[in-house]
């Protein structure tokens, strides 16, 4: 009698090859004013110099800077793993005195980012998409202020729906144990208050061990991560040399969880939520923006999900693929319907004219 | 060189005396008594002091003002409780009288929450400036009285304390617009706050990249390189000019270190002392506010700023004081368009108040 194993357990073992073949691409923004530390968090998270080359612009060249969005690439390798990483930043953001809509840009490249997607998709050779769509946005929220300001609210309500947030307080090392505690509060409830939607880690499942739960619910308890970032190596008579930043009156680790969140930003960013990331943002935030570009470039009195099923095949086929560049397509759509509404409104007046003229013929015939 | 920010050091005001002549002494005569009348009269008169902070919520500014006069002039708030974030700027003053040894000394403290929180932070050093004004004009309106008070309140602002936060980089454009406008107005002495966020090196870069911004954009700050009297003050003063903007920290609970009870804020890595000078350089902003440079922060804002002010008044009201007459300085009709408002012309530079050194006595 053979025993009856059919074999698919190897199943998890041939995707980990797959992928480990394919390698992994992870798109990820940096935001917030400048000064917080947002660089050197990057080259701390990944090991790198990404920012070696980076020119600090000067006083002068500020009055009249714009904000432009920057997208750097690192290809990193750890255990056989390649992983595409590239860090999209925006210099300039917060800086000028006016602020007003300087989020716009930020958004708009999100969008273009999902565009770019949808028309891949849509497009005939599928099998090699470069999945350029952000998939996740660190946010720097300034350690000195009283939580987040009204530039930080309009900025995440802008990009909420878009883009999976992971709030970071930057620079914690200026904090206090109880400051940080009393300023990440003050965040968590006015995140609440404004209905500002970050990224929701996922429930740990009910079968895990105590102390994997114990450790999650901790790390959900930290958010926002307060974080202090160094690429520098401080020799400081301790046991080994540790990453972080030498004071006159002690040393900050890096990587010490007493001191900072960057343990658990990390762990959480690389090791344990980055396929959930993308996951995120190709199935709730992408399917979310072609839902709405979709339905917009469908005619009034469109079909959507519920009313296709009634007219089954007949409606799949009318929905217009967007061969053109979206904004054309609108632009023909809406004249077309404009034609169509002039028409009609000659033909109401076309015929109300007759009515009275027959009404008229009438009456005379009456009297 | 602006015109409006030259002026003679108040002590060459004596503009018409001859030249003294130096004479021999034959004995002891007890001038230098005179010193110890001076003392006497300003112990129980007391001294007068206005500063202001201005500076974004959080950077640290009222709990500055507790540390630098050792007292809770202002109940500093932790980050996260309920303040209502003011949507428009307002300004906010306080007032104590201080004791120290017999000298008395009456502190008024402004603070202005709600500068540069906002999205739009535009013009937002208007109402500052506004303000800084008005105390102007409050003064000027006791001094041309026909009888005026013995001692008139001095409401002016002597010193505004500006706080760059400390991103480590240089001077952003909110900071440039508000010292370029501030620096006209007032002693402005800028300091780079919560320090604590900074190592050495980094607070010595960023400290030389301000000094260039300052340079670049033509910004005098206190103190001010063209009220050098002489030599001395000039060595003096450009050792203090070398360190601005200074790095600071402020504190106002006390811990224990190494026996000793001092102030300052404890992390899980260190304790960081206040008047540690290795620490931060708040002993340096002390001294200079408070142990060396109040009086001559008095005395540039009254011989130098205030007199400025009550030029261009005098000018736009077309009416010089005539004897012992009130002069009604209600704004002129509005003048002919060209340049009235200029500099005024080189014989008024010089021109002195009658009793420009009634503040001492």
């Amino acid at each position: 009698m053979d025993k009856e194993y059919v074999g698919f357990a190897a199943l998890p073992n041939q995707l980990h090859r797959k992928s480990v073949k394919k390698g992994f691409d992870f798109t990820l923004m940096v935001a917030g004013e400048s000064g917080l530390g947002k660089s050197t968090l990057i080259n701390s998270l990944f090991l790198t110099n990404l920012y070696e080359d980076r020119q600090i612009p000067e006083a002068s060249a500020r009055l009249t800077q714009t904000l432009t969005i920057e997208r750097r690439g690192v290809e990193i390798e750890e255990g056989g793993i390649k992983v595409k990483l590239t860090v999209v930043d925006t210099p300039g953001f917060g800086d000028s005195v006016d602020c007003s809509d300087c989020w716009l840009p930020v958004v708009h490249f999100i969008e273009e980012q999902f565009e770019q997607y949808l028309r891949d998709e849509s497009g005939l050779n599928r099998k090699n998409i470069q999945d350029s769509r952000v998939h996740c946005c660190l946010y720097f929220i300034s350690p000195f202020g009283r939580g987040l300001r009204p530039l930080d609210v309009a900025f995440l309500r802008a990009v909420h729906e878009k883009v999976n947030i992971i709030p970071v307080i930057g620079k914690a090392d200026a904090l206090m144990p109880k400051e940080t505690q009393a300023l990440k509060q003050k965040i968590r409830e006015q995140l609440k208050e404004e209905e500002i939607n970050i990224y929701q880690f996922p429930e740990c499942d009910s079968d895990e061990d105590e102390d994997f739960k114990r450790q999650d619910a901790e790390m959900k308890e930290s958010i926002p991560f307060a974080v202090v970032g160094s690429c520098e190596v401080v020799r400081d008579g301790g046991p080994r040399p540790v990453r972080g930043r030498h004071y006159s009156w002690g040393t900050v680790e890096v990587e010490n969880p007493h001191h900072c969140d960057f343990l658990n930003l990390r762990r959480m960013l690389v090791q344990t939520h980055l396929q959930d990331l993308k996951e995120v943002t190709h199935d709730l935030l992408y399917e979310g923006y072609r839902a709405r570009c979709l339905q917009s470039l469908a005619r009034p009195g469109a079909r959507d999900r519920a009313s296709r099923s009634k007219l089954s095949r007949q409606s799949a086929t009318e929905i217009p693929l967007p061969m053109l560049p979206l904004a054309d397509t609108e632009k023909l759509i809406r004249e077309k319907d404009e034609e169509l509404r002039r028409m009609q409104e000659m033909l109401e007046k076309m015929q109300a004219q007759m009515q009275l003229s027959q009404a008229q013929g009438e009456q005379s015939d009456a009297l | 060189m602006d015109p409006l920010r030259h002026s003679p050091s108040p002590s060459s005001s004596r503009a018409s005396s001859p030249r003294t002549l130096s004479c021999e002494r034959l004995g002891y005569v007890g001038i230098e008594a005179v010193l110890d009348q001076l003392k006497i009269k300003a112990m129980k008169m007391g001294f007068e002091f206005n500063i202001m902070v201005v500076g974004q919520s959080g950077l640290g500014k009222s709990t500055m003002v507790n540390t630098l006069f050792k007292s809770k002039i202002w109940k500093s708030t932790m980050p996260g409780l309920r303040v209502p974030m003011p949507q428009t700027l307002q300004l906010h003053s306080v007032t104590h009288v201080i004791e120290e040894n017999g000298v008395k000394l009456k502190l008024t403290v402004t603070d202005t929450p709600g500068f540069g929180d906002q999205i739009n932070n535009d013009k937002c050093w208007d109402p500052i400036l506004g303000y800084i004004n008005e105390q102007y004009e409050r003064y000027l309106q006791e001094e041309i009285l026909i009888t005026r008070q013995r001692h008139i309140p001095d409401t002016r602002v002597h010193c505004c304390i500006y706080f760059v936060p400390p991103t480590g980089h240089c001077l952003r454009p909110l900071d440039l617009e508000f010292l370029q406008r501030l620096c006209r107005a007032v002693n402005v002495v800028p300091v780079i706050a919560r320090a604590d966020s900074l190592t050495i090196e980094e607070r010595e870069a960023f400290r030389h990249r301000i000094q260039d911004d300052l340079k670049t954009h033509s910004i005098e700050v206190y103190p001010q390189k063209s009220f050098d009297e002489d030599v001395n003050d000039k060595i003096l003063n450009s050792k203090i000019r070398e360190r601005i903007p200074f790095a600071v920290v402020g504190a106002d609970r006390e811990h224990m270190v190494n026996g000793r009870c001092v102030l300052g804020r404890k992390m899980k890595w260190g304790i960081i002392e206040v008047e540690n000078m290795a620490h931060c350089e708040f002993p340096l902003l002390r001294d200079l506010l408070i142990r060396s440079h109040l009086q001559d922060l008095k005395d540039i804002t009254h011989n130098v700023h205030y007199e400025n002010y009550r030029i261009i008044r005098l000018k736009e009201s077309h009416a010089l004081p005539q004897g012992p007459g009130w002069v009604n300085l209600a704004p002129a009709p509005p003048p002919a368009p060209t340049g009235t408002r200029a500099s005024p012309g080189p014989a008024k530079m010089c021109r002195w108040a009658e009793d420009n050194s009634d503040e001492d006595f």
